[in-house]
């Protein structure tokens, strides 16, 4: 064996590791879900324990349409970042700002929603216990989906810059799993509130 | 190249204006710089953590003291405990990893030097936010000034009902601004670990102390974030009169308490598991032999991550669970003391037959490998649940928590400080400083802690300001304080030994024990690129393997 001789060993040829930046976003993925696992916990923990109205059953309406925005935007986001792995800097841009908008699209759904409970049901986030859990659930899912819309602005306004090149392939996919995230646990949500909590 | 690296260093030290030298300190990314700065920070509140500590023995040496309020008493030992986990344990161990870490698994730096300066930033941010309630909790206008509600802050103590003012904010928003730092940095210890590493060290042949590290962040992951999840409720419930935690409008108090605990039991073993990684680096050193069952080792810890996580609830037993929950978490809290017996019988075999050297180091960690196994003992005890419906919220528990965090956490940290503080710092410690400091400790250790269960037993309940005369509990009050008085002179001599050490220590050289790991590798200090030519490695041992050509371990891995 040539490691009795060279006591050092030489490296083995292909010594590679795991890119960084995707070790770190599967790392803040799992401690975000132990977050929302805690407010899901809640949330069902609390349904029904209300006191006082309006209940889920009377206020609630199952918002599909931004559910399917969302949702969709998870494949032009990947679309996107395949399009820029490829150097397609055009499509790349063009998937990018649908994404956004989609992201978009959501984000006014909820608020819409949140305008209507407020202002025809009466329900603030102090009315009930389901007020509490419903806002600080949803509210923590649309802060995340504004942060990612955030991050996904920035990319675009380098995007237009011409700045955006298949050099950062690997970083845009990094906040692609962020974005992906952020899509699964609407799922989760989504079921938890509109059809477990009902 | 090492001579290189020591040549570069020496140049730099020349006199500079301090200004600038703190400039440096306050800016720096350096994970070795924020290293040092972390343990500095925790040390600061080890002292403040610890006149708290005094000011409430002093309270507790008489029956009918009167020293302090039963007011001030309660912000003690709420402070007391929030200052201790929070800011000296947490961040004295972060510290430690975030210095050691690169330098043993053979890189430059974290893998993410500027998110490990603003992880750093935001936990001191958490501990002045929590001291700054002395002033800003609103004491003026008669609503207490620091947090009162112990450090579980349970509902509805927290309520605005109860709590008015501002100091539970304060409390809310240090632990969570301190637990987003912890966050940050638990990552950024994953990303280094698996992705950093120096050509051939594969995880098989990373050092124990990586590997501990690694299992430690990924519990931070998830234990952390639920703490700050049930934060957020809070001040929800708070500011925004959310019910969470409002049994008036159906809310409940005993979510908060499974909320708090599903953090507040796995981060015992975040706070214990790099302490097993101190102690599994340094006995084999002061033994003469390589660790005994390293793959057994790191199940076990891996064991311990998975098991800790199902057995929060044996804080609970009192508040009246299901006799399924009561067995369910009585068997899992047993379970997991048979993972951490595995690893004290490796320290052991790792000792069987070594050649001991008995340096301050190796004396903390003896001492350890005692106590801990003692605190292990009563934590089974407490585990069985009609055992613990008796003793529960008792002085049995006080002592038996803080057997493990005092006899087990801080000795070796202490073990570590002699162990390292020669690579930190170029300098030796006082060995004859350490030997006074490691004695005097060990006797008001057991004079405050062994004694202190037997007030317990004896029926005395915890958090109580004082009591009666004549019920069996003045005298060994009173030794019990006594004893506390010596840690303290104790911990004074270990600060003297540092500040003393570091100017007129004997230089240490690369390599004062002969150690086995890659740290030891490089000059002390390390230059601020540690490695001029990123090492390569072929064994668990790449020091021995440099040193002893002609029988290397890689031959037999």
């Amino acid at each position: 064996m040539s490691a009795i001789t060279t006591p050092i060993a030489q490296a083995p040829e292909a010594w590679r590791l795991p890119y960084r930046g995707k070790v770190a976003m599967a790392c803040l993925i799992i401690a975000e879900s132990a977050i929302f696992t805690i407010f899901v916990v809640a949330y069902l923990y609390y349904v029904g324990k209300s006191l006082t109205g309006p209940t889920p059953r009377e206020v609630l309406e199952t918002p599909i349409f931004y559910t399917i925005c969302l949702l969709s935007s998870s494949f032009t986001i990947h679309f996107a970042s395949r399009f820029l792995e490829r150097g397609k800097r055009g499509a790349f841009l063009g998937m990018w700002f649908l994404t956004i908008v989609l992201g978009g699209l959501f984000l006014f759904g909820t608020g819409h929603e949140w305008h209507r409970l407020i202002y025809e049901h009466g329900l603030t986030i102090s009315t009930n216990l389901f007020g509490t859990t419903y806002y600080s659930l949803v509210g923590l899912h649309a802060t995340h989906v504004t942060v990612g819309l955030l991050m996904l602005g920035i990319v675009l306004l380098f995007g237009f810059a011409g700045h955006v090149g298949p050099e950062q392939s690997a970083r845009v996919d990094v906040l692609a799993m962020y974005w992906h995230f952020v899509d699964a646990v609407w799922v989760v949500v989504f079921t938890v509130v509109y059809i477990v909590g009902r | 190249m090492l001579s290189d690296a020591m040549a570069i260093q020496t140049a730099e030290a020349t006199g500079r204006p301090w200004v600038e030298t703190l400039h440096e300190w306050v800016t720096t990314v350096d994970h070795k710089r924020l290293g040092v700065l972390y343990i500095l920070f925790a040390l600061v509140f080890l002292v403040i953590g610890g006149i708290e500590a005094v000011i409430m023995r002093i309270q507790l040496m008489w029956p009918h003291n009167n020293f302090v309020s039963p007011q001030v008493f309660n912000r003690m030992f709420t402070m007391h405990g929030t200052t201790m986990i929070f800011f000296v344990a947490m961040p004295i161990l972060f510290g430690f990893a975030n210095y050691l870490v690169p330098l043993m698994i053979g890189a430059r730096d974290m893998a993410f030097p500027r998110l490990n300066a603003f992880s750093f930033w935001l936990t001191a941010l958490g501990g002045f936010l929590l001291y700054f309630s002395f002033v800003g909790g609103s004491g003026l206008y008669g609503a207490g000034n620091a947090p009162d509600v112990g450090w579980w802050a349970y509902a509805p103590l927290t309520s605005r009902a109860f709590s008015p003012g501002h100091s539970s904010d304060y409390w809310t928003i240090a632990v969570l601004v301190s637990g987003f730092g912890s966050i940050g940095t638990a990552i950024n210890l994953i990303a280094t670990i698996l992705s950093m590493r120096c050509p051939g060290m594969t995880l098989g042949r990373m050092p124990l102390l990586a590997w501990l590290n690694l299992v430690m962040s990924a519990m931070v992951l998830i234990t952390i974030t639920p703490l700050s999840a049930a934060q957020i409720m809070l001040l929800v419930d708070r500011y925004r009169g959310g019910h969470f935690f409002d049994t008036q409008a159906g809310g409940s108090a005993a979510i908060w308490m499974h909320f708090f605990w599903i953090f507040g039991h796995p981060e015992v073993y975040i706070l214990i598991i790099p302490c097993f990684a101190f102690m599994s680096e340094i006995i084999p050193v002061f033994s003469r032999k390589p660790i005994f069952g390293y793959p057994v080792m790191v199940g076990a810890t891996v064991c311990i991550g998975f098991v800790s996580m199902s057995v929060w609830a044996h804080h609970m037993f009192s508040i009246g669970m299901s006799s399924y929950s009561n067995a369910f978490f009585t068997l899992t809290s047993m379970v997991v003391g048979v993972p951490t017996g595995i690893k004290i019988f490796n320290w052991l075999g790792t000792m069987w037959g070594g050649k001991l050297i008995f340096k301050t180091a190796m004396l903390f960690c003896i001492g350890f490998l005692f106590q801990f196994l003692i605190a292990g003992l009563t934590g089974i005890m407490l585990a069985v649940s009609p055992f613990d419906w008796q003793l529960t919220g008792s002085y049995f528990v006080v002592a038996h928590f803080h057997y493990v965090i005092v006899g087990g956490i801080l000795f070796a940290v202490f073990g570590a400080f002699y162990y390292w503080y020669p690579k930190v710092s170029g300098r030796m410690l006082n060995e004859s400083l350490g030997k006074l400091h490691f004695w005097l400790f060990v006797i008001g250790f057991h004079l405050t802690f062994d004694l202190m269960h037997i007030p317990g037993i004896l029926g005395m309940p915890r958090r109580i300001y004082t009591y009666e005369p004549g019920r069996g509990w003045d005298t060994l009050n009173l030794l019990v304080t006594i004893g506390a008085f010596v840690q303290g002179i104790a911990v004074l001599v270990f600060v003297w030994n540092l500040v003393f050490s570091h100017f007129k220590g004997p230089r240490a050289g690369n390599d004062p024990w002969d150690a086995w790991t890659l740290e030891w590798s490089v000059s002390s200090p390390p230059p601020e690129y540690n490695f001029a030519a990123i090492p390569t490695v072929a064994s668990r041992r790449p020091l021995w393997d440099r040193k002893h050509p002609e029988d290397p371990d890689s031959r037999y891995e």
